[in-house]
């Protein structure tokens, strides 16, 4: 199992979690109803203590192999500095300004993206976000300091851009307008159309 | 009696018969739940706002600078005005009931509450008069920004936050200075052995010398458990004190250089080191004392519920110790998205090491459930249910945080709604809340000498409402993060309309259920109680039920000496 975007990520994560929500939710009323019974009830499972600590186990370990297995940007977050980006842009951040090396940034998918951002004042976020309003990917923006993020877009489409993290007030106008908002900041073309985002859809 | 009378009287309460003890917790007790009013209004503010044009505040609410100044103080009334107080006050009551020995100091434990009180009351005045409003992550150098916010603005915030700690230091000295007091049933205690019961190591050796066939290096531990817990979370509430102070010192410090007219480099301070030891510290709130206090409160609740001893109090000794060290080496979970933080510190501190409070916790919930288990049947009562709650909301809290402590998932929803609401609003709101519910309900009878509650329906009707709002508002919102929302972040134009319109029904139930259980607490105690209780108490004791125990060893002959054979 892959996840080629984060919106199938997205959706295996609200499914996968859901489910465990209305199972835990489930457990702790079957034991509210069970504890003021009479009569002894029957168990469904018989958990062993040391069975159970070895789950939780297992369960806290196996996340991070799973996904590291299954989420393609979390191999390629960690060896980024070893792997030769196809593209590189470097990107400024001033007085809640960005400074953006071409507008839209265009990428062909598949590409290795390298994302130089940085922030001369305080500390911002970098987030691409869907047409959807869905988040495509981000980081955290440290003023004075080197951030980069490698990216491969596997999804074809026009990316709208803002800071994914809060640097005061200065961002928005007396209106609530986001001053940092860029429409249209990346598009993503030459992918086949069946993992391509219906923007007009989302519009 | 009527309605009228109930209001003015209460049931039975008589304040005049509570001790120096009593009054200082319901003093903490009655802050605690109006700023916890305060924090429901606020959230229910934002709730609003971000539902779009159509709601129907004043349009200041939508105003940046207003929006993001109530997102500032939210968790400060919250955390420190409302939670802070309420667990003080229990901890300040609880140590020395458990103990059986008075609390150090009932002076130091009043000037812990206005401490706090004023200081909450100073940071919110801060953000509603100047709109300091650089959140309660302070994030380098955001706070030091006096071209977005006023300095005087962020100095009165500053002090409101350092009185809050100097309180919190106050608390932290109470504690350890009545622990540690060798007197009452501590007298031939030494303060090693009270040391190695405090971090656990008797229950450590007691598994040790169980699997070694020894006999037990301690059959009775010197500190009962809830104590244990207690003394343990305090370590990180001393450690996290201090970090929130230094930071403090130094947003101080550039402010007041800032009013003197000097012009200071804000990037002498590197923003990524400031981020590390700012989470460093706050993290000793979310992932250590928390936990751990609510840890020890489950398993208090579950012996005083059942009436029972504890099921694996040895694990359970040792989890709280696990929990001690591994809340120091959690904080890099936070910064996952952040590109220069060293992978490996990401690696080990914010994936691993974090992944051990599922076991920390899933053991914490299945040592309770089992210890009820044992028990049953039990009769559903108020703190029972209460109890059930705050395990619902832990278990559903803590796998959210494991899951996004994921350097695959973080880049996802690293700063959407789903970190601060199916996360941490439904953590403190539904886990931690219900469960100082649940031991509100259990404290009731001692601390207010056995009022009668006024009404059951009411606080039945205060547990649906707050238990269905809470998980239900985590729910809802914490989908809109999935959906992209992010959690600090203006949003008017209705983006996220059907989630946030869902949580806003729910924040409402949960502002109902607090309106509900204040209306009964008034009328249980009554207004002249209320007044009363803020009144000097005429008796000074600064314990509980010790002094009827010392009473009838005295009325008792003393024992003969054994004629020699």
């Amino acid at each position: 199992m892959t996840f080629a975007t984060s919106v199938e990520l997205l959706k295996f994560h609200w499914v996968a979690y859901t489910i465990y929500a209305v199972m835990i939710i489930s457990v702790i009323a079957w034991f509210a109803y069970n504890l003021t019974r009479e009569e002894k009830a029957k168990s469904i499972v018989r958990i062993p203590f040391y069975g159970y600590i070895a789950f939780l186990v297992a369960g806290g370990v196996g996340h991070h192999i799973f996904t590291y297995n299954a989420i393609p940007w979390v191999s390629e977050d960690i060896m980024r500095h070893e792997i030769k980006p196809d593209v590189v842009f470097d990107i400024h951040i001033k007085n809640h300004k960005w400074e953006l090396p071409a507008r839209p940034m265009v990428i062909k998918a598949g590409q290795k993206v390298l994302f130089n951002a940085h922030s001369d004042d305080l500390v911002y976020g970098f987030g691409l976000f869907r047409k959807d309003g869905t988040l495509v990917t981000q980081m955290q923006v440290d003023p004075k300091r080197k951030n980069d993020l490698m990216w491969t877009f596997n999804e074809c489409g026009t990316f709208d851009l803002t800071t994914s993290e809060y640097a005061g007030p200065a961002q928005y106008d007396h209106e609530g307008h986001d001053l940092m908002f860029v429409k249209d900041a990346v598009k993503v073309v030459g992918c086949n159309d069946k993992v391509a985002m219906n923007e007009e859809a989302h519009r | 009696m009527s309605f009228a009378q109930t209001l003015i009287n209460g049931t039975d309460f008589d304040h005049t018969k509570l001790n120096a003890l009593q009054k200082m917790v319901l003093r903490a007790v009655v802050m605690s739940f109006l700023f916890f009013g305060l924090l429901t209004i606020e959230g229910m503010i934002m709730r609003l706002v971000v539902t779009g044009p159509s709601n129907p505040l004043p349009e200041m609410f939508s105003h940046a600078s207003h929006y993001f100044s109530i997102m500032t103080v939210h968790p400060i009334v919250g955390i420190f005005g409302s939670t802070y107080q309420l667990v003080f006050a229990a901890f300040m009551f609880l140590v020395p009931f458990l103990t059986k020995k008075p609390l150090y100091s009932v002076k130091l434990g009043n000037a812990v509450w206005i401490l706090i009180t004023v200081g909450t009351a100073l940071s919110w005045i801060a953000a509603f008069v100047w709109q300091y409003a650089p959140l309660y992550t302070l994030y380098w150098p955001l706070p030091a920004d006096t071209k977005q916010f006023s300095t005087i603005g962020g100095i009165v915030f500053i002090v409101g936050v350092a009185l809050i700690m100097v309180g919190t230091l106050g608390f932290i000295y109470n504690i350890y200075a009545t622990i540690f007091a060798r007197v009452g049933v501590h007298k031939n205690k030494t303060t090693k052995e009270l040391l190695i019961s405090g971090f656990g190591i008797d229950g450590m050796l007691n598994l040790w010398h169980k699997l070694t066939g020894k006999p037990p290096y301690s059959k009775e531990p010197a500190l009962a458990l809830p104590v244990v817990a207690i003394f343990r979370g305090t370590v990180d509430t001393f450690l996290d004190a201090i970090v929130i102070l230094g930071a403090g010192i130094l947003v101080l410090v550039y402010l007041l250089a800032d009013a003197a007219g000097a012009s200071w480099n804000v990037h002498a301070i590197d923003a990524l080191l400031y981020k590390n030891f700012f989470w460093w510290g706050l993290d000793l709130v979310a992932d250590g004392l928390v936990l751990i206090y609510v840890a020890g409160s489950w398993y208090l609740l579950a012996t005083l519920i059942t009436g029972q001893k504890l099921f694996m109090e040895n694990v359970a000794r040792a989890a709280l110790m696990l929990e001690l060290l591994v809340s120091w080496m959690v904080w890099s979970h936070h910064l996952l998205a952040d590109q220069p933080q060293p992978e490996m510190m990401k690696l080990v501190s914010g994936e691993m090491v974090t992944a051990f409070e599922l076991l920390t916790q899933g053991l914490a919930l299945f040592i309770t459930l089992v210890t009820l288990w044992k028990a049953r049947p039990l009769k559903m009562t108020p703190p029972l249910a209460y109890l059930l709650g705050g395990l619902i909301g832990f278990g559903l809290a803590v796998p959210a945080a494991i899951i996004q402590a994921d350097m695959g998932m973080n880049r996802v929803l690293h700063n959407t709604q789903w970190i601060s609401f199916a996360h941490f609003h439904i953590a403190l709101i539904v886990g931690l809340y219900m469960t100082l519910y649940s031991a509100v309900y259990v404290l009731w009878p001692l601390v207010t000498n056995n009022t009668t509650m006024w009404s059951k329906k009411l606080t039945w009707a205060h547990f649906w409402l707050y238990l269905i709002g809470g998980v239900g508002m985590g729910a809802f919102a914490g989908m809109a993060g999935l959906d992209g929302m992010l959690r600090r972040h203006l949003y008017l134009n209705g983006e996220f309309h059907t989630w946030m319109i869902l949580a806003a029904i729910c924040g409402t139930m949960i502002l109902v259920a607090w309106a509900l259980f204040l209306f009964n607490i008034v009328m249980s105690v009554g207004i002249k109680g209320l007044i009363g209780i803020f009144l000097p108490a005429q008796d000074p004791s600064a314990s509980y039920g010790i002094e009827e125990e010392e009473a009838e060893e005295e009325a008792q002959p003393a024992p003969q000496a054994a004629p020699a054979s």
